[in-house]
């Protein structure tokens, strides 16, 4: 089990607790934790409403292409933007802290 | 007027095997769809994606499931109107439902399946507080006639396959043309990658990477983007026409306005059929909502088939419906109209 700190769009902090052996991903934990993210592709890469920011200074895995090219499509992208549905949930990113990114229309 | 039994939002997975579900029992059905094609998010999102729960299937790529249901429903000669958008329903005096598309289309039919999915597919559009006052007065998300961009200052923002093409198709038309794209490489196919950056070294094309609008000016008319680069800072543009092309996302759309009951995005159903609120207007697939709903393809089959037995008493209200096996009666078609 590890521990993650979202911060939601209004500026609330969650700690959502995490089990790592069940290949959940971020976007998993969130709606799991009924945080305002929609996850309409079901965690493919498709969409951005999965879309968080990392404050943390983990080592996340690098974002493949099909995630480059989904935020190509995204807005209010920063440096540290990642898709939560690509951020596998392992015993590595114990308190790693993401903010959710501003809802796109 | 185009009259059927079974009038279907959504030519997505489970609205295809309605048209088999119900041409089993003698009804037939006219589909409609915002997308220009058959298959809903399975063709538009993820056709070269394989599904591992439909039953019978270890494994089947989205796209071939989609012609599969296609090749299912075939017998029972659906009809489909594509490319259009259900806007409005009336419910008319001879108690069936009218509805018209966003091109004028209209349709009628005693029942009404919503088999909408996650909604109409929308072009995304970029989060610039004040865009709306510019669409169809410089902003435009698709593009209808390249003509009308002759002789015009144009932007294009996106770095996909539809912005790279518009860019080519574009540089010989437009007075001057530029690609904004928020990162310096591109996801479009290798030749169109190629294509542009040879536009641009032949100065056909500006290309601002790792760049995006953030803004837009002009009075009732679009007259100048800002654009915020990366490391640069921002710098203001005068252009006639601002094109983002961001793909789609869907929307719930006009189905929120249909006097239905939701929650959440979703039609509330009643498990026993799949009905909403009003009669004879029933939701199944990905759009409905129900507890324990669970959002996978092969329960908006169940649904679809649980939902024509009662489509059935309504259609036909004199008649009682015998259960049969397919592999009894086989698949009696319809003839061709």
């Amino acid at each position: 089990m590890i521990q993650v700190k979202v911060i939601d769009r209004e500026d609330k902090e969650h700690i959502l607790d995490a089990p790592t052996d069940m290949n959940l991903n971020l976007m998993d934990l969130c709606k799991a934790g009924e945080l305002p993210v929609e996850g309409t592709c079901g965690g493919m890469a498709l969409c951005s409403t999965c879309h968080v920011y990392v404050n943390s200074k983990h080592n996340l895995q690098p974002a493949t292409e099909a995630e480059e090219d989904m935020m190509d499509q995204a807005f209010f992208v920063e440096e540290n933007s990642r898709l939560g549905c690509q951020i596998k949930l392992s015993i590595d990113l114990d308190g790693l802290e993401v903010k959710l990114a501003p809802q796109a229309d | 007027m185009i009259k059927t039994d079974i009038l279907i939002v959504g030519a997505g997975p489970v609205g295809l095997f309605t048209v088999f579900e119900a041409g089993l029992l003698k009804m037939h059905c006219h589909l409609i769809d915002s997308l220009p094609q058959p298959g809903g998010q399975l063709t538009e999102i993820y056709p070269k994606k394989p599904i591992y729960d439909i039953p019978g299937y270890p494994k089947i790529l989205a796209g071939d499931l989609v012609k599969n249901l296609m090749e299912q429903a075939k017998p029972f000669n659906p009809g489909f109107t594509l490319g259009e958008r259900a806007e409005t329903v009336e419910h008319s005096r001879d108690n069936s439902f009218l509805v018209t598309t966003n091109r004028g289309t209209k349709l009628q039919a005693p029942v009404l399946v919503i088999a909408g999915g996650l909604g109409c597919f929308e072009p995304r559009k970029p989060p610039i507080s004040n865009i709306s006052e510019f669409e169809d007065n410089g902003v435009e998300y698709i593009i209808k006639d390249p003509e009308y961009y002759r002789n015009k200052k144009v932007i294009i923002a996106g770095g996909g396959d539809s912005a790279l093409d518009w860019t080519i198709f574009l540089a010989d038309i437009a007075e001057e043309l530029t690609l904004v794209h928020r990162r310096s490489q591109f996801r479009g196919a290798l030749d169109s990658v190629e294509k542009v950056k040879m536009l641009n070294l032949e100065g056909k094309v500006k290309l601002l990477t790792e760049s995006q609008v953030v803004g837009l000016n002009g009075n009732g008319k679009l007259d100048e983007v800002v654009v915020k680069h990366g490391k640069e800072g921002e710098l203001t543009m005068k252009t006639d026409h601002f094109i983002p092309l961001f793909g789609l996302s869907p929307k719930l759309g006009p189905v929120a306005n249909w006097g239905l009951n939701i929650d959440k995005n979703a039609i509330e159903v009643n498990t026993l059929d799949y009905s909403t609120n009003v009669p004879g207007v029933f939701a199944i697939g990905d759009i409905n909502t129900y507890p324990g709903k669970l959002n996978l393809i092969l329960c908006g089959f169940h649904e679809a088939a649980l939902m024509v037995q009662s489509a059935f008493k309504i259609i036909n209200p004199e008649k009682k419906l015998p259960f049969k096996y397919t592999t009894v009666t086989g698949v009696e078609g319809f003839a061709e109209e």
